[in-house]
């Protein structure tokens, strides 16, 4: 049992990010291991927000030599960033662990994300012109105040609650997953998928790379796989119906796009709302109600059911 | 029909008619013949814990700020003052809202809700405003459930009496393990609408998804919409002016009456075919084998 949650403002920004918190602190009860959030401000072409780990929270714990471990990381990547012709604009640190950069490229992004993060111990977790993905361990309030989110202006986002049942408590394994290499493209997934070794292995031959063990990984490369051989986003969430076995509700978002796919057995849930200006997408009813509190419409998508909306 | 005492007549024809309409058409032989629920005897059948209330005496609970564990307790203090009508405000899609109500009692919710919305009831008549999350009115015992908007997944899961009633589009696995009691749809339903319904009758008025009645043992569906699929077992029956006559109170009971009447209805029930029971315990076949 995970939470998902999901919203995009047609035509306008919003305070996206204390909206995000209100809704996964709602769904809180559905996952309190790690909280992750893929939220999307306006896009600045040539520019690159890249959110980058150096370590997991629980090195932190594990000796005095993990801050040096950091700091020399962090000097691969930037000397990693230089090779690739890529310029820092600005620098921040999220947490002693997570870094945010915001970088002009006009190269070959997908070449230098690789590059990077053959750094050992380095994952990114996020790289694209509007996309933010931040995740970490703890409620969404602990990991919204962490990370600064509730200030975020932006358009459209997705963010999940995890109960861990197939991988390990940790920042690798949590939501939402960015769909390395593929630029502002995050998935976030409620429930199990039984022929992930399988499909992970066919992924794996065609080059794609897992940092976790954590079945929903495969969605976020699945996803970017069918993206970067043309296919339509709604196309890529048809076809995963008929391509993964298991039960499985899950949404993705992209630059400007909404999607969500609901399996064939419709047995995890999903609820609906949907107006001319906005859509809200959550597990349960009660985290939609955490941001519209007045009487609305919802409903649950049925099995097989696929919906994309646009910004 | 002389010598028959009037009263054993009327039992018989009653007994025919309930036949008729797939009521007691369950074949069980051995063990499985235990009475578990006998109709007169629940008709009857009050807790001895049970609230004298006043269906004139009304209020209101606002759930604004309130845990479920809050509202449901205000309920039942409510009752023991003797209230009869109570109107929760503001549930804001709060979950197992109203569960365990053993008593009479006029339960307005005046929103939607999440989870299990009066589940485990036995008495009660709700109304609710809104819309409601996975497994309303689960286990309910007797009463009936109204709810104006949608509806959500394993819609009236288990039920064993009552009338539970969405006017709206319900998800999928509507009445999974059906016992008993009248499950009503305005709108459509989703896949393995009946899966495994045991007893019991339920009304779609609009489509259903696929797998409808899948591995049901009894019981009957009534659909006026489209069926993607039938399910394992399931086959289409004749729907006799019994049927017909029963569907119409029903539905205008509640508002549901379509324009054009019930005779486009198809009548699911089971097939029977997958019927594969003993008497044995397993240590028994043991001992034989």
């Amino acid at each position: 049992m995970c939470g998902i949650a999901g919203l995009i403002h047609r035509g306008k920004s919003s305070n996206v990010g204390a909206e995000m918190t209100a809704m996964l602190r709602a769904l809180k009860h559905r996952g309190p291991d790690s909280t992750g959030f893929a939220v999307y401000g306006e896009p600045s072409e040539g520019d690159y927000v890249m959110r980058i780990k150096a370590a997991e929270q629980e090195d932190m714990d594990k000796g005095h030599g993990i801050h040096g471990q950091i700091a020399q990381r962090v000097e691969e990547i930037e000397a990693c960033l230089a090779e690739h012709g890529a310029e820092i604009k600005a620098k921040e640190n999220a947490t002693e662990y997570a870094l945010r950069y915001i970088i002009s490229h006009d190269g070959d992004t997908e070449d230098m994300a690789r590059h990077i993060e053959e750094i050992e111990g380095v994952e990114i977790l996020s790289l694209g012109n509007g996309l933010e993905l931040i995740k970490d361990l703890g409620d969404a309030d602990v990991v919204s105040e962490q990370y600064g989110l509730g200030e975020f202006s932006g358009t459209h986002g997705i963010g999940h609650t995890r109960m861990a049942t197939e991988s390990d408590v940790d920042i690798r394994s949590a939501h939402p997953y960015w769909a390395f290499p593929y630029n502002d493209v995050s998935v976030v997934h409620n429930g199990q998928i039984t022929n992930y070794w399988i499909m992970r292995r066919e992924m794996e031959r065609r080059g794609h790379r897992f940092m976790s063990n954590c079945d929903s990984e495969l969605l976020a490369v699945y996803t970017a796989h069918n993206l970067a051989n043309g296919v339509s986003l709604e196309e890529s969430l048809k076809r995963s119906i008929e391509e993964i076995d298991g039960v499985f509700t899950y949404l993705v978002a992209t630059k400007d796009q909404l999607g969500m796919a609901k399996d064939t057995m419709a047995a995890k849930p999903l609820v609906l709302y949907e107006s001319d200006d906005l859509i809200v997408l959550a597990s349960e009813e009660v985290a939609i109600r955490a941001i519209l509190p007045q009487e609305i419409d919802t409903y649950d998508p049925y099995d097989e059911e696929v919906r994309v909306w646009k910004a | 029909m002389e010598g028959v005492s009037p009263d054993l007549e009327y039992g018989k024809k009653q007994e025919a008619r309930a036949r008729e309409l797939g009521m007691m058409s369950e074949q069980l032989k051995g063990r499985s013949m235990e009475t578990f629920f006998e109709p007169a005897e629940d008709e009857n059948y009050t807790y001895a814990f049970a609230k004298d209330v006043d269906f004139n005496k009304r209020t209101e609970v606002d759930a604004d700020g309130m845990t479920t564990t809050e509202v449901n307790r205000s309920i039942r203090e409510l009752m023991d003052e003797g209230y009869g009508t109570i109107v929760i405000k503001n549930p804001r899609g709060m979950h197992s809202l109203g569960v365990g109500i053993l008593n009479r009692l006029n339960l307005i919710i005046d929103g939607s809700t999440g989870y299990f919305s009066t589940g485990l009831i036995d008495g009660p008549n709700v109304r609710i405003n809104g819309r409601v999350g996975w497994s309303c009115g689960e286990n309910m015992m007797a009463g009936t459930v109204m709810i104006e908007k949608n509806a959500g997944s394993t819609f009236g899961a288990a039920i064993r009496g009552g009338d539970l009633v969405c006017k709206g589009h319900v998800g999928s696995r509507t009445g999974i393990d059906q016992k008993g009691g009248t499950i009503i749809v305005g709108g459509d339903t989703g896949a393995l609408t009946g899966f495994m319904m045991q007893r019991g009758r339920m009304i779609i008025c609009g489509n259903a998804g696929k797998n409808l009645g899948d591995s049901m043992y009894d019981g009957t569906i009534f659909i006026g919409g489209e069926i993607r699929s039938l399910g394992v077992d399931a086959i289409e029956a004749e729907l006799t002016d019994l049927d017909r006559s029963w569907l119409n109170r029903k539905l205008r009971q509640y508002g549901l009456l379509p324009e054009k009447g019930v005779d486009h209805f198809t009548k699911i029930i089971a097939g029977k075919q997958l019927w594969n029971y003993d008497n044995l315990e397993p240590n028994e076949k043991k001992l034989i084998l």
